[in-house]
């Protein structure tokens, strides 16, 4: 019976996850009532805080976007078997370059924009596949080189940050991009005179526009369908799969394997670069020194296991994500609820979803597919 | 060899110590199993028999409560049981070696067997002496020799097998599951393990094996179950049937057992191998000097012991390995150390030995799976988009043409049968319309009607004009289908005959080290 019951749950992703994330609201609310808490009211407080307003609603499309794109990057290289730890520095490198070329190059905005993406891409592209060579070319595990290559990528913005003519004067920032190079949305109007005037008659987009609501996540979207795509329909996805699922295979079958191993990595790097050039050039609009990493790459890892390393499933978990990281912390002025809990229920419910892989393992203990093949 | 332990009584009187009773077994709408019946009495080598795809795995791996079937009952011993998984399968004194294994490389031998039953002193520390005491005096009690310190990785697949069996007697089995054990045997390690299953039975242990190989049955089987198409078809004294009689009963039509061919004047060299000299994992000489051609209009057949260096030898022709020296070229045309993708381009198919490490992606579906070498070119892809409806289409055709069960384009080949997986990789090599086919052990886990097909397909080729190099380990194969026999012995060619004067012994001469004249 709990059999069958386990079986059904473990073939049925969609239904596995959502019940995931259930369990995982269910026992965070288990420990704030522990924690002397009424459970409905913080969550009320938490959705009042996600849905109430449509400047909240903004905030959260917001913080989801760079998650959505670092949990792409990470779900792309785990389709061709790579564990890309390195989200973390390829966001850095991304959003660095972003901020160099978006505030000494002085363009148009029609090719500016432009410009700063393909630089960001490039470069964090480059990042990412340093690790795709040295996997390939040394056999240097992604993990290691990923990990080492964050701290590079850290250490080379913080540099930057404080070399003179980048540096803003009196703080430990660099200068902002110029207008030309934002995605943010009508970010100079909404400050000129006619636009405040314009605002504070429509409430409404008065209170959006107190938002830097921007581009990113249209881009975003639009990203994950092309990466959908290329995993779905072109020979490179199919090659990256199939080295993914069995490179001996693919060896034999004429696939480049280390080529597609610092492609894919080539591309995962992208990604996430792509999500800190869109960070900058949408909200931050600069870098500041970093004490510690960010964490959007981490979180990256999360939203792909989440979204069972499908594009379409990353940018929803993008989404919830986004959704329990801004609205999650209410609880705290509103009612003194730790908001340490939604940390906890975000790390319950990843671990739910691990656990399919777990009991897919004992499932199968004994059947050909997950036992040691001699 | 068990036949001495054959009252005929005994089917109708004894209890039997397995009864399956109208087992019917569904993965969504695809009934594998159709209302199966088996019994299996103690003492007794039962076969099952059917085509490739027939449901045989299938039907052992609800015994050994793998599946939860769909609807029927099980008996053990005359008590209705519930197997719902392994252990208790295991508790009622069922063990299985899978067609598969399913052993832990890393592990020694005692390791392996004990894996999950260990005994442990204080702290846990583990009792490993007094296991391999166990497992040697076990492995002796029933002539299973084994080292039951040596690690898995570096022991040979009749080795392993020994430690599955091991491993389900040391958990106490009566009833043991063999399925498909001589597909990855030599001839004389499948001569020892009919010694085996003749010493289990002696000690009143009951056997189930799953073969395709009729030679083998009959010498080793007391009753045979013959299933077709998940349906069950008959059981019969293996002693008062032919082996005529049972692949008709199997395959629904009489089997050809004679390779039909014509003979054949071959044509220029298209395969030549000078002075190779390649390297196995361990860095050692593989291949040594080694030279050969294969014309066109010809099978060459390469005989062999396994180990023998024919595993290098075609990973170095088809790229997947490195040549130290000496040459590999095609039409005159050098292929050495080219890239498998160029190799391919040259016009070279593989069906290589091992399906499931090199021949397949598991996780592919058929059509997937099908396109691995061409899944860039047109018309499956255009400007790098693949094209999924051509993709489709041709799968459809090959499933059809092949005979790959069930006809679904869809399904993931590692649910495929065994049998079923290695027809996808025939099917593929084949339609590359290549101009050397390399076909190492194509017919293993083969059934006798898959087994005439892919004969038939590799004398096609031949008559088209193309030559191909037929590797296997069993001699009747090597001289039923070949033209030519070269005989491989430690990395290099000792011998050459033709086909129409081969004899099995100065073949297994030659292959075990003495030339011919001797
Ligand atoms: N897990 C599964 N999911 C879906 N279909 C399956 C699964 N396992 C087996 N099948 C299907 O059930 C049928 C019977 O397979 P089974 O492995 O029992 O065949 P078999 O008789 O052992 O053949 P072979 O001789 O080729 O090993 C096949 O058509 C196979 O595709
Ligand atoms: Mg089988």
């Amino acid at each position: 019976m709990i059999k069958k019951f386990l079986k059904l749950f473990s073939n049925n992703v969609f239904l596995f996850t959502v019940i995931s994330i259930f369990l995982g609201l269910f026992i965070g609310a288990i420990i704030l009532l522990a924690a002397g808490f009424n459970p409905l009211q913080a969550y009320g407080v938490m959705l009042q805080g996600i849905f109430g307003k449509p400047k909240y609603l903004s905030y959260v499309i917001i913080r989801s976007t760079p998650l959505i794109l670092t949990g792409l990057s990470i779900a792309f290289a785990f389709r061709t078997g790579l564990f890309n730890i390195g989200a973390e520095g390829q966001y850095i490198i991304g959003s660095t370059v972003a901020v160099v070329v978006g505030y000494f190059i002085h363009l148009p905005a029609i090719l500016h924009i432009p410009l700063v993406i393909i630089c960001a891409l490039i470069a964090s592209g480059f990042w990412g596949g340093i690790t795709g060579f040295f996997k390939a070319r040394f056999g240097v595990n992604e993990v290691i080189s990923t990990i080492m290559l964050n701290w590079v990528a850290l250490y080379l913005q913080n540099f930057l940050i404080y070399t003179p003519g980048f540096q803003k004067p009196g703080g430990e920032v660099s200068y902002a991009i110029q207008p030309t190079a934002s995605i943010t949305f009508l970010d100079k109007w909404k400050r000129s005179e006619e636009g405040i005037a314009w605002l504070l008659d429509h409430p409404f987009w008065r209170d959006l526009f107190k938002t830097p609501i921007n581009w990113g996540f249209l881009i975003a979207i639009a990203v994950a369908v092309l990466v959908w795509f290329i995993l779905k329909h072109t020979t490179l996805g199919y090659r990256l799969r199939a080295v993914g699922f069995n490179l001996y295979a693919a060896e034999y079958g004429g696939i480049n394997v280390k080529k597609n191993m610092v492609i894919s990595m080539t591309i995962a790097g992208a990604l996430s670069g792509l999500a800190g050039a869109l960070q900058v050039m949408g909200v931050s609009h600069q870098i500041s020194l970093l004490a510690a990493m960010e964490g959007y790459g981490f979180d990256g890892i999360a939203v792909s296991l989440i979204g069972n390393s499908t594009p379409i499933g990353c940018v929803f978990s993008g989404l919830l994500f986004g959704g329990l990281k801004y609205g999650g912390p209410k609880m705290q002025p509103a009612m003194g609820a730790p908001s340490e809990i939604i940390n906890i229920v975000i790390g319950i419910i990843v671990f739910f979803i691990a656990i399919p892989q777990v009991i897919r393992l004992i499932l199968e203990f004994g059947k050909r597919k997950k036992a040691e093949k001699v | 060899m068990s036949g001495n332990i054959k009252p005929d009584a005994k089917s109708t009187a004894q209890i039997p110590v397995v009864y399956m009773k109208n087992i019917i077994k569904k993965f969504g709408d695809f009934v594998a199993n159709d209302t199966i019946s088996l019994k299996v009495h103690k003492g007794e080598v039962h076969a099952l028999l059917g085509e490739n795809g027939a449901g045989k795995s299938t039907l052992m791996n609800v015994l050994y409560g793998l599946y939860t079937p769909t609807s029927g009952q099980i008996f053990i011993n005359g008590k209705e049981v519930e197997i719902k998984n392994p252990n208790i399968a295991i508790q009622h004194k069922i063990g299985m070696v899978h067609q598969h294994f399913m052993l832990v490389k890393p592990f020694t031998v005692t390791e392996n067997i004990i894996l999950g039953m260990e005994k442990t002193g204080s702290f846990g520390k583990l009792h490993i002496a007094e296991a391999e005491k166990e497992v040697e005096e076990l492995s002796k009690k029933y002539g299973l020799a084994v080292n039951p310190r040596a690690k898995i990785e570096d022991i040979t697949v009749g080795m392993q097998q020994r430690v599955e069996i091991l491993k389900a007697l040391y958990r106490g089995a009566d009833i043991l599951i063999l399925d498909e054990p001589t597909a990855v045997l030599t001839p004389q390690e499948i001569y020892e393990l009919g010694k085996i299953v003749h010493n289990l039975t002696k000690e009143g242990k009951s056997i189930i094996l799953i073969s395709h190989k009729l030679k083998e049955l009959k010498i080793m089987a007391d009753y045979c179950t013959i299933i077709r198409r998940g349906k069950f078809i008959d059981t019969v004294d293996v002693s008062k049937t032919t082996e005529e009689e049972l692949a008709a009963k199997m395959v629904g039509r009489a089997v050809n057992f004679i390779v039909d061919k014509k003979p054949k004047e071959a044509g220029e060299v298209v395969l030549k191998i000078e002075d190779l000299v390649v390297k196995d994992n361990r860095g050692l000489d593989a291949v040594k000097k080694l030279s050969l051609e294969v014309r066109r209009g010809e099978i060459l057949g390469l005989a062999g012991i396994d180990g023998n260096g024919q595993s290098q030898l075609l990973e170095a022709i088809t790229g997947l390995r490195k040549i130290e020296s000496g040459k590999v070229s095609i039409h005159n045309k050098d292929i050495t150390n080219k890239t498998p993708l160029e190799i391919i381009e040259s016009k070279i198919s593989n069906i290589p030995q091992d399906r499931q490490k090199r021949g397949l992606v598991l996780d592919f579906s058929v059509s997937e799976n099908l396109i691995l070498e061409n899944h860039f070119k047109k018309p499956f892809a255009k400007k790098g988009v693949l094209d999924h409806l051509k993709i489709t289409e041709f799968s459809i055709e090959l499933i059809d043409k092949f005979d790959v069960r069930p006809t679904d384009e869809n399904k993931i080949v590692g649910n495929l049968s065994g049998g079923n997986q290695q027809k996808v990789i025939i099917a593929r090599e084949v339609t590359n319309d290549p101009d050397l086919l390399i076909a190492a052990q194509p017919t293993r886990g083969l059934d006798v009607g898959a087994i005439e097909y892919v004969h038939r397909a590799l004398v096609r080729q031949r008559d088209e004009d193309k030559a191909v190099l037929l590797v296997s380990l069993e001699l009747d194969e090597v001289i039923n289908v070949s033209d030519r026999i070269a005989v491989i012995y430690e990395g290099a060619i000792v011998g050459m005959v033709d086909a129409k004067d081969a004899d099995i012994e100065s073949l297994g001469l030659m292959m075990a080290g003495g030339t011919a004249s001797d």
